[in-house]
């Protein structure tokens, strides 16, 4: 029990990355996309969880509604729209899955050295002050708060050609949806 | 028995890995919806950096910028899955083998 209380933090953060990785695991390697999206979801849950644990509390709450309510919902509906009959006659990998295989671990294997390469080996343990994240003008308030400061002063330009983005997004999606 | 604390290198490590496991699904899948989740894969393990990093700085900017990824992730789903629905009623397939010509 004191081991939980004291390693609580490092315990999540293992068990999160295990979800993540087998709901990644998952996508890539069921057959079936609706069984895939299932995985994505606990995937994206993951994710999120993994954001609370970096006081990243707006970010992971948006996470949970963006992606595991909006996204996942399209794709939903989208792979019950489409029929997936006849999935087993056809084969599932291209036939270039072994240069892929070694593109993505060569990839991977990059990554991993320039996080060795980092100064302190990625080990730092990087709290250099979570209570920056809840700050706003030096009174402590919260996260989302906090965000919101930093979104509309520093980065309004940015925010507005989000929004008129995702206006285009829907544009084009009903355009490219409707019947002909 | 002890434990490293978690620091930013164990979130690159995992969204390293989580990556290699979504661009792994983009390069080898033939299912268009299968291809399209793994992009969301890999735009997860650039939140995850993202989040790392504005943790380990103590500056909010990248948790903002993972704001901004979330929107452009749900865009691309949106306009993604209207394509895969536009191809399914021209070929009445998924499979991208069978969608190499770009005729209307």
């Amino acid at each position: 029990m004191e081991l939980l209380i004291a390693h609580g933090a490092t315990i999540l953060f293992y068990l999160f990355a295990a979800v993540v990785v087998a709901g990644a695991v998952g996508v890539v390697a069921l057959r079936n996309p609706m069984y895939g999206a299932l995985c994505l979801l606990a995937t994206f849950l993951g994710v999120a969880a993994l954001f609370l644990l970096r006081h990243a509390e707006f970010v992971g709450v948006v996470q949970i509604f963006v992606y595991g309510g909006g996204v996942m919902v399209l794709f939903l509906f989208v792979i019950m729209l489409v029929n997936l009959h006849r999935l087993r006659e056809v084969r599932m990998l291209a036939s270039t899955a072994p240069l892929a295989a070694v593109v993505a671990v060569l990839l991977v294997g990059m990554l991993l050295w320039a996080v060795v390469a980092l100064p302190g080996g990625g080990a730092a343990a990087g709290a250099a002050g979570t209570a920056a994240l809840r700050e706003v003008a030096g009174e402590e308030l919260g996260n989302s708060e906090a965000v919101a400061w930093v979104l509309f002063r520093d980065h309004l330009v940015a925010f507005e050609v989000a929004s008129l983005f995702l206006l285009v997004a829907m544009i084009g999606a009903v355009v490219l949806g409707r019947k002909r | 028995m002890s434990l490293a604390p978690i620091g930013t290198g164990h979130f690159l490590v995992l969204g390293a890995i989580l990556f290699g496991i979504g661009l792994f699904g983009i390069l080898t899948r033939r299912n268009l919806i299968t291809v399209l989740m793994s992009v969301e894969l890999l735009l997860n393990s650039a939140n995850l950096n993202l989040v790392a990093f504005a943790h380990e700085r103590a500056d909010l900017t990248g948790q903002v910028f993972a704001v901004f990824t979330i929107a452009v992730a749900a865009g691309e789903a949106a306009v993604g899955l209207g394509i895969l629905l536009a191809l399914f009623r021209l070929r009445a397939t998924t499979e991208l083998d069978r969608a190499r010509e770009l005729e209307g």
